[in-house]
């Protein structure tokens, strides 16, 4: 009896694992973008919804192949955090940090309405289903298994390219002082439109992940949006290795509570620890 | 080599430098002198387009420095040491030269080797966070990172500022030696007995208006200058 229980706990944690690097991943163009040029993108998770659309119908009504379309999303909301920045964030640039959430909050009703208007409410889906894996007495879902790995691969690559390439060390020291870059030959409104396209293109690698799992509909940004604006602010808004960090402990909060109580009482057990861990650290975990 | 010609410059409606003009020739060493608040810093941000001027003109080898935008004056050949040294605290020291070489990045590998040559301090503490460099190797680390970009005309602000005094002769003795490498210099400083001992030329400038300018040795010699500022 013990051995079951074991082996079932086990499973949940590694579940909750896979689940955390896709919570990483999905953290991960938020902070970029808060970290860099210090705008919340209260309507990411909405970008991640069109990155969703976007898999869907290149893959679904125009049969061009998944990977293909996959590539193509990526691309697509790479452009609309570019585009996101240039006509929505640029003109707000130095007004007041609340007039910056609510264009940002904006966009979020403005791409939802549009969602429902050209795609309409229903549910689609992809109709791809991936086989689970079993080991041993344990399952997992292949797609949370790609999911992971791929959220990983992106993790990892954004770090490489942070701290190996001039650019990447641009993104970081203009977080540093700002007013400074043009004397290094640096155009800082370059770096910003930069960044936001990153941004755009981690949303879109995280649509890609989500849309193997999950169904799409125009209020999808509202099942994700919320944890992954926690999880920021969990580990330090802005703070990378804070969110990476975050999105494990909240994901494991989820999984294991989850195991313990009801699915539901997973997500119960994570925001009270969400809101325990405000009272102690206001700034996050690793915020300054 | 640059040409500061009748200059009024400020921020808002508040003007900084009136009428300033000056000038720094290939291979030379030019101080700008005067107390706190004379406009010394305004004028550096005036030659590298942080600020516009309201009045006058640039020229730098010939050419007007008037059309161009902040971030590419640096690859015409002008390299600003910034006030407060201003280094990306969370880089580490090589990273912050990195930056220093952005526009010319092909030639990156031989100038770190040459700048580690004048620096070899910062060579030793090249992965170390520059926000934990002291004083002095912070002035060090913003001056190897203006130098990486092979300036042709380097722009120094106040870099004795909040220094142990005994730092500041090592910084001294740095910009004497960067001199001596056949760099040309403007320098802005406060600590006028020292810098006067490095350049060759020098420029008073007192609330904002050029009014005296003559050889180090004049200078250092000018009766106003002993009683105010040197406490002769």
């Amino acid at each position: 009896m013990s051995d079951i229980f074991d082996i079932y706990l086990l499973e949940a944690v590694l579940n909750g694992l896979l689940l955390g690097g896709l919570f990483a991943l999905l953290s991960l163009g938020l902070n970029l973008v808060f970290g860099v040029i210090d705008v919340v993108w209260i309507c990411y998770a909405e970008l991640i919804m069109c990155g969703m659309y976007g898999v869907y119908y290149l893959h679904v009504q125009y049969h061009w192949p998944l990977l293909l379309a996959m590539a193509a999303s990526v691309g697509i909301v790479a452009f609309l955090g570019w585009l996101l920045h240039q006509f929505v964030i640029r003109p707000v640039l130095n007004a007041e940090p609340i007039n910056q959430l609510l264009v940002t909050g904006g966009v979020l009703f403005f791409l939802q309405a549009a969602a429902t208007l050209v795609f309409g409410i229903e549910f689609r889906n992809l109709g791809v289903t991936l086989p689970s894996v079993r080991l041993g007495e344990m399952s997992f879902s292949a797609a949370r298994l790609v999911a992971f790995g791929a959220a990983l691969g992106g993790v990892i690559a954004l770090y490489l390219f942070l701290t190996r390439t001039y650019l990447g060390t641009a993104i970081r020291a203009i977080s540093q002082d700002r007013a400074i870059m043009p004397l290094m030959g640096v155009d800082p409104a370059r770096i910003f439109a930069l960044t936001s396209a990153l941004g755009g293109a981690l949303a879109g690698l995280g649509a890609c992940l989500l849309v193997l799992q999950y169904d799409v509909h125009p209020a999808i940004g509202l099942s994700f949006g919320p944890i992954t604006f926690l999880i920021c602010v969990l580990g330090g808004l802005g703070n990378m290795v804070g969110g990476f960090i975050a999105a494990f402990v909240f994901a494991q909060f989820i999984a294991v509570g989850g195991f313990f109580f009801a699915v539901e009482w997973g997500y119960v057990i994570a925001f009270v620890f969400f809101i325990a861990v405000m009272f102690w650290r206001p700034r996050g975990i690793l915020g300054k | 080599m640059l040409a500061v010609r009748n200059v009024t410059a400020g921020y808002g409606d508040f003007n900084a430098l009136f009428d300033v003009s000056l000038e720094v020739r290939a291979g030379e060493a030019v101080a700008v002198i005067g107390p706190n608040g004379a406009g010394k810093t305004t004028l550096l941000r005036v030659i590298s387009k942080i600020i516009e001027p309201k009045r006058g003109e640039l020229t730098f080898e010939g050419a007007s420095l008037a059309p161009l935008r902040p971030h590419v004056v640096v690859s015409r050949g002008i390299a600003h040491v910034p006030e407060n040294r201003r280094l990306f605290p969370r880089l580490t020291a090589e990273e912050n030269l990195r930056m220093g070489a952005y526009t010319s990045r092909h030639q990156y590998a031989a100038r770190l080797e040459e700048v580690y040559a004048l620096f070899p301090r910062l060579k030793e503490r090249r992965a170390q966070v520059a926000g934990t460099l002291s004083g002095g190797e912070q002035q060090m680390c913003a001056i190897a990172r203006a130098l990486m970009s092979r300036p042709k005309l380097l722009l120094l602000d106040e870099p004795s500022a909040g220094l142990a005094p005994v730092v500041v002769q090592s910084i001294f003795e740095l910009v004497r030696r960067i001199c001596a490498e056949g760099y040309t210099v403007l320098i802005v400083e406060q600590n006028i007995r020292q810098v006067l001992k490095v350049v060759e030329r020098a420029y008073l400038l007192e609330a904002g208006r050029i009014v005296r300018s003559g050889s180090a040795a004049q200078l250092l010699a000018a009766p106003e200058i002993q009683k105010a500022y040197l406490g002769l």
